[in-house]
């Protein structure tokens, strides 16, 4: 007991004080990186908010010749295209997840999980690369061309698969997507899962329950906030996805109402025009679709706390 | 431990800046992507025979402009010629450095390179989706010995900003006016029809795996890859195949002479030879150097290449620009580009 002793308890003090202020400047970085990003795109946008108005997001005209430029086409894209993508990942990654930490014999846990784990470390232009070279051709050959014949003569449904089978489209950026937020949101589930008491599940399996009902009234409860954080993560990357996109969607700054037309998001016109734009307007547009992007991102990120938010509530009201 | 890692960070440090010192004669440009690897090729040959280096980023032709317009480096590259006004309000010359083409590839069964025929007013129809058979009568008119089957064609198109998009709408709106009112020519444009593709290798690869495709990518990419190709009906009405003296003849057709900017465009030039969808890549210094020494040093670096990379240009396909051209560019040299009132140029 002979450390006390005034001067190493001064010291100590001191240590304290700039280790906590070293944390509370790292801490503050964030936001000031974060506003000089706000900052620096409004200003960069300004010339083409101030042209356009808020005619900018309704207006489906993007022509560089004649100096109009709207965004709604790359706004649309880029919604739609993260749609599918989730639309199709999230119930393979739920799947996935499950199947790993409940179902899973413990011989097949770890091949899966590994290989789960290097999907997420493929950089994005092989995701692009191989969507093109790979994907596109059996896609126009095989499965756009049964989906116009089949479906597209259905009422409603069938006006998403109209037209002449590209390959490449809306619907593919779609697919690619999928396959690339897939591993994010099968990790984050299954670490989610992972975490569920093993007395909660034994309980359960105690009380007569069976692995189904296990699963949907024991361990699917208990990580309902985890599991809409893994979807965010990976809506997340969808929205912002570039490289990837930019290959298989088109590239057309038009609104197509089927689902095999070409199209655009944010990130794909400004990857395809950002090194040739010339003239202030050009740029401009170009930076506000990157402005959009992030108040798209933002408006994501905000709806996912607050339904962490209520679901954090109805789980404390429901225990 | 610590101490050999911060030894390995002071002598990388230094490496830095000793480097950087040594890069200091080093010539800098950026801009243009298209003539990026002649530019290369070339710079590597200068620097063994010279020991001088080039540093160039091949950023794109609007970085290019940006760049040499807030003075970062001494040249700037673009592959669309900038108005004779753009110029003058910057205190900018530009002459013509190399020169390529543009080939219109189709994907047509039984249709081998070289035997379809087209020509501009008909290729813009196409891209504005009026014509959207192959066995339409206007192609059918065009290439009566052809056998074209009543399949859709699939127009394909760069859809990231480039030169080569530039020279091809050019094209198309010299040779339809509707193309010129409804799109009208630039490096990105809003295509009403088609699918878009990135870069060159996207728009070929688009273009051979979709049954009734056309498309357009750079003469090298065309030749390299052994696409099928078509003629083109020239200014003067005659079928021309592409190929390096097509080229060449477009480009020593053209009126340079009577546009003191070169703000000439080769699309569309007259001549029996002349291949319609020519264009050059330009280089852009400023008239009055802040800094003459590197201007000069850039400009030796171009008489070499005017002089000695012609046959390093034609291996890679391109072509380089005809001996009349270059005498005038030499001419503009002198008479443009000066410091204290003296040229920075001479002819030794």
């Amino acid at each position: 007991m002979a450390i006390i002793d005034p001067g190493h308890a001064a010291r100590q003090l001191v240590y304290e004080r700039i280790f906590r202020s070293a944390t509370f400047c790292a801490a503050i970085l964030v936001l000031v990186i974060l506003g000089g990003v706000a900052v620096s795109l409004v200003r960069g946008a300004w010339p083409a908010l101030q042209m356009f108005g808020p005619g900018f997001v309704i207006h489906e005209v993007w022509n560089p010749v004649t100096g109009k430029f709207g965004a709604l086409g790359p706004m649309y894209g880029t919604i739609v295209t993260s749609a599918i993508a989730m639309l199709l990942a999230v119930p393979t990654g739920f799947g996935i997840a499950l199947f790993l930490t409940e179902l899973c014999p413990s011989w097949l846990k770890r091949p899966i999980g590994i290989a789960i784990e290097l999907l997420a470390a493929v950089p994005s232009i092989i995701f692009g690369i191989w969507g093109l070279f790979v994907l596109a051709p059996v896609l126009q050959r095989h499965t756009q061309p049964w989906l116009i014949e089949h479906v597209g003569s259905l009422p409603f449904v069938g006006a998403l698969f109209r037209g002449p089978p590209f390959g490449i489209g809306i619907l593919t950026a779609g697919i690619v997507l999928a396959i690339m937020v897939l591993p994010f949101i099968a990790a984050t589930m299954r670490d989610v899962f992972e975490t569920v008491p093993a007395m909660l599940k034994e309980s359960g399996y105690g009380l007569g329950a069976t692995t189904w009902e296990v699963i949907w009234h024991v361990v699917v409860p208990h990580s309902r906030v985890g599991m809409v954080g893994g979807v965010m993560l990976g809506l997340g990357r969808a929205l912002g996805e570039t490289m990837a996109v930019t290959f298989v969607i088109g590239n057309a700054h038009r609104i197509s109402a089927s689902l095999l037309a070409p199209g655009s998001t944010i990130s794909s016109a400004i990857a395809n025009e950002f090194t040739e734009a010339d003239g202030e307007l050009y740029t401009s547009s170009l930076i506000a679709l990157g402005l959009l992007l992030f108040l798209i991102t933002f408006t994501v990120i905000a709806l996912a706390q607050w339904m962490l938010r209520r679901l954090e509530r109805q789980g404390r009201g429901g225990a | 431990m610590r101490l050999n890692s911060l030894r390995a960070c002071c002598l990388l440090a230094a490496a830095t800046v000793f480097a950087a010192a040594a890069g200091a004669s080093d010539i800098s440009g950026a801009g243009a992507t298209f003539p990026y690897p002649v530019y290369a090729k070339w710079a590597d040959a200068y620097k063994t025979l010279t020991g001088v280096g080039l540093n160039y980023q091949s950023i794109g032709s609007g970085g290019g402009i940006k760049q040499i317009k807030a003075k970062t480096v001494t040249f700037g590259a673009s592959d669309a010629p900038l108005k004779e006004e753009e110029l003058t309000a910057a205190g900018l010359v530009q002459f013509p450095m190399i020169i390529g083409g543009v080939v219109p590839v189709v994907n047509i069964k039984g249709v081998a390179a070289g035997q379809m025929t087209l020509d501009g007013a008909t290729i813009a129809a196409i891209y504005l989706g009026e014509i959207t058979s192959w066995n339409d009568s206007r192609i059918r008119k065009l290439n009566p010995k052809l056998n074209l089957p009543n399949a859709a064609i699939a127009p394909v198109y760069r859809a990231d900003g480039s030169g080569t998009n530039f020279l091809f709408t050019d094209y198309l709106s010299k040779s339809s006016a509707e193309f010129k009112d409804k799109v009208g020519a630039d490096k990105s444009v809003q295509w009403p029809a088609g699918i878009g593709a990135k870069g060159n290798e996207g728009v070929a690869n688009m273009t051979t795996q979709t049954d009734g495709a056309i498309g357009y990518v750079e003469y090298a990419y065309a030749k390299q890859n052994k696409m099928t190709s078509v003629l083109l009906v020239n200014h003067d009405g005659k079928p021309v195949a592409p190929g390096a003296e097509n080229f060449q003849a477009a480009a020593a057709n053209a009126d340079w002479a009577h546009s003191p900017a070169y703000d000439v465009v080769l699309t569309n030039q007259p001549g029996a030879a002349s291949w319609p969808i020519t264009g050059a890549s330009f280089i852009l210094v400023y008239r009055q150097p802040s800094d003459p020494d590197a201007v000069l040093g850039a400009l030796k670096f171009f008489a070499w290449a005017y002089k000695d990379g012609g046959r390093m240009a034609a291996d890679l396909d391109y072509v380089p620009v005809p001996p009349a051209v270059v005498a005038l560019v030499k001419k503009t040299w002198v008479s443009s580009i000066t410091a204290n009132g003296k040229p920075v140029w001479s002819e030794k």
